[in-house]
């Protein structure tokens, strides 16, 4: 009887396990043999280089350089992005007439695509035609902030801020609403202020909601590309090389050796495993979730 | 155990006047020109059906609700434009309201923590709180570990803890189940005696109002119907409203004329109505209800219904039987038609009781 139950389960699970192994599974562990390969200028001719090949690629300037940026980027975006989605959800999350007209235009960005996002700001920081350029002046006027290496990667990150801040405001408002009103009263009539409110309540509350867009967020700023690709090219200077830039990217100094792109995809998979188990790890113990 | 203390309950002492307040929510009226004085010590019932306006007065009470009209008094002072945290007021609220991120000590201690009382101090207290409720074992418990009832007294030590003047309670007991419910409001009691300080309790159930309640103001449509002792409320009822509110079942409301001449509507508890043979008033048995100690008749007079509640000891009619009732004139109570206010004609009404 046991047996033949199993059997029923391998059946009922064969469905999700040919998509998982034919598109998950199967290229996952292509990619892992690929790495191992070293190909000619010409991309054509490869030959096994073996595993230390991952190695070598892992300590190379190339890769610690946009495992540089790339951290740096998700420092930047995860913590602000965060911050910003609480801040404004926290402001119309109260019964006045007109707050769903603030909130209809915090959310738009969700329905705005990487591309449109990164070319509106492109047009936006262009020193020779963008309003921002022009109001900012200095830097922004000349060479302009994507020009430049100081700033390329604040400017990348502000947009990539606002591109995510739709998707943040959603879920941190769908967070604030499941806290149940009556939490707020007492408190206010145990003599709370707005502030110890936030900090006592709200922030606690949508601890979970707050868990899970980190995760997602820093999953996002991890694997960047559209961003990268349209606003600096991974310029000036590899200052925004990003990983992803530097495994698909057109300026990458990788563009035409399948094996070391395989290796870099590979190392940015374990580092994406490691720190979103390090999030939950660690986050979860102070999380609460629900009764 | 070092570090406790007994705490000084009782020290504040504190009136609540209600000076016809009324409040509109887009125009409709909850509450309507509401005067009512609460004294000190009392245990006030705030009773009524639902949407009668008893919890708005409450919030209203403890302000968490501005009034469109009148003022609030909480002893001499005039509290209408104050803050809740400047009323000396704890609120308990029917769903407890309890933070379930902290544990049970952090939410009593959570109203001393907002009054930047010291650590060590607010412990000593939420401590003593908690024992006087039997919750120390609790104490490191967070409230989804807790069954109902204990996270009920958790939300009843979290507003003692403050020592406040008044306690606003917005039917605490309605989530416990009948059992909880009967033992909580001995608790209840209890705890008023001892603290002795002003309780303010709003509930639909008549049972809480008679049971636990100094007074009990029965309210309806946002307006007072009558304020009394509970003896007082179910013996002379203000109303037709409070006569079929207050008592279960409720009281016989019974048409001018049929039973005495004149243009009165006349009012008699089940329990006051006799079953004699020989009476002239006729009645046809409908159904009767064994409950064990006690037995309800439901019958027809013409095209009213009336019930007797007789005790078990008592030989039941059956269903379909003729029987005669008789209504002695000193169980009756009497009411206008029109206004379907009690009349006071000399009879006491209820004496019977």
């Amino acid at each position: 009887m046991k047996r033949r139950e199993s059997g029923l389960a391998a059946l009922l699970l064969a469905p999700s396990l040919v998509v998982l192994g034919v598109f998950v599974l199967y290229p996952l562990g292509r990619a892992v043999m690929l790495g191992r390969q070293r190909c000619d200028p010409s991309g054509t001719r490869c030959r096994t280089n073996g595993w230390h090949q991952y190695v070598d690629v892992f300590r190379s300037r190339e890769f610690q350089q946009a495992f540089g940026v790339t951290v740096r980027f998700a420092m930047m975006t995860v913590p602000i992005g965060l911050a910003l989605g609480v801040g404004l959800a926290v402001l119309v999350d109260k019964q006045l007439r007109g707050m769903a007209v603030f909130r209809t235009i915090f959310s738009s960005t969700v329905a705005t695509s990487v591309a449109v996002a990164s070319l509106m700001w492109f047009f936006l920081l262009e020193p020779s035609v963008g309003l921002l350029a022009d109001w900012i002046g200095g830097t922004a006027k000349n060479p302009g902030l994507l020009r430049s290496e100081d700033t390329a990667l604040w400017a990348v990150a502000v947009s990539s801020i606002w591109a995510n801040l739709g998707f943040t405001f959603i879920v941190v408002t769908a967070g604030l609403q499941s806290i149940p009103a009556d939490l707020y009263e007492s408190a206010h009539a145990d003599g709370a202020g707005g502030w110890t409110r936030f900090t006592n309540i709200t922030l606690p509350m949508v601890g979970p909601t707050l868990l899970f867009a980190s995760v997602v967020l820093t999953g996002r700023a991890l694997q960047s590309y559209g961003e990268f690709d349209l606003l600096t090219g991974g310029g000036p200077n590899g200052s925004t090389t990003s990983l992803t830039y530097l495994i698909y990217g057109t300026n990458s100094v990788i563009k035409a050796d399948r094996g070391l792109q395989s290796a870099v995809a590979v190392l940015l998979f374990v580092v994406l495993l490691v720190v979103s188990l390090l999030q939950i790890r660690g986050v979860e113990k102070r999380v609460h979730y629900g009764d | 155990m070092p570090g406790r203390r007994q705490l000084a309950y009782g020290s504040v002492v504190a009136s609540v006047r209600l000076d016809s307040i009324s409040k509109s929510f887009d125009g409709v009226v909850a509450v309507d020109a509401v005067s009512l004085d609460i004294l000190d010590h009392d245990f006030m019932i705030l009773l009524g059906p639902s949407g009668c306006g008893k919890s708005t007065l409450l919030r209203i009470i403890s302000g968490l609700e501005e009034p469109t009209g009148g003022d609030v008094y909480i002893g001499d002072t005039c509290v209408t434009q104050l803050e809740p945290k400047e009323r000396d007021v704890a609120m308990v609220f029917q769903s407890y309201a309890l933070y379930p991120h902290k544990t049970v000590q952090a939410n009593i201690e959570f109203p001393l923590k907002v009054r930047g009382i010291a650590p060590k101090e607010r412990a000593a207290q939420a401590q003593a709180a908690a024992e006087s409720l039997g919750l120390t074992e609790y104490l490191q418990r967070k409230p989804g570990q807790l069954s109902g009832g204990q996270r009920q007294r958790v939300a009843l030590a979290r507003a003692i803890v403050r020592q406040p003047a008044v306690f606003c309670m917005d039917e605490p007991l309605s989530n416990l189940d009948a059992k909880l419910r009967g033992e909580t409001r001995a608790e209840l009691v209890a705890l008023h005696t001892r603290l002795a300080s002003t309780f303010v309790y709003v509930t639909h159930d008549q049972v809480e109002a008679m049971t636990m309640g100094t007074r009990v103001a029965v309210m309806s449509r946002g307006t007072l119907e009558q304020v009394g002792t509970p003896a007082e409320v179910y013996a002379r009822p203000a109303s037709v409203f409070v006569a079929q509110f207050i008592g279960t079942p409720p009281m016989n409301i019974l048409p001018a004329g049929l039973i005495e001449p004149g243009e009165m509507l006349v009012g008699v508890r089940p329990e006051h109505v006799q079953i004699a043979s020989d009476s002239s008033v006729r009645a046809s048995v409908a159904i009767v209800e064994q409950l064990g100690h006690e037995t309800l008749v439901h019958c027809r007079v013409g095209e009213t219904r009336v019930v007797i509640r007789q005790s078990a000891e008592d030989h039941a009619p059956a269903v379909g039987d003729d029987i005669g009732i008789v209504i002695p004139p000193s169980a009756r109570h009497r009411f206008d038609p029109r206004t379907t206010r009690r009349i006071d004609d000399g009879h006491p009404g209820g004496g019977a009781q």
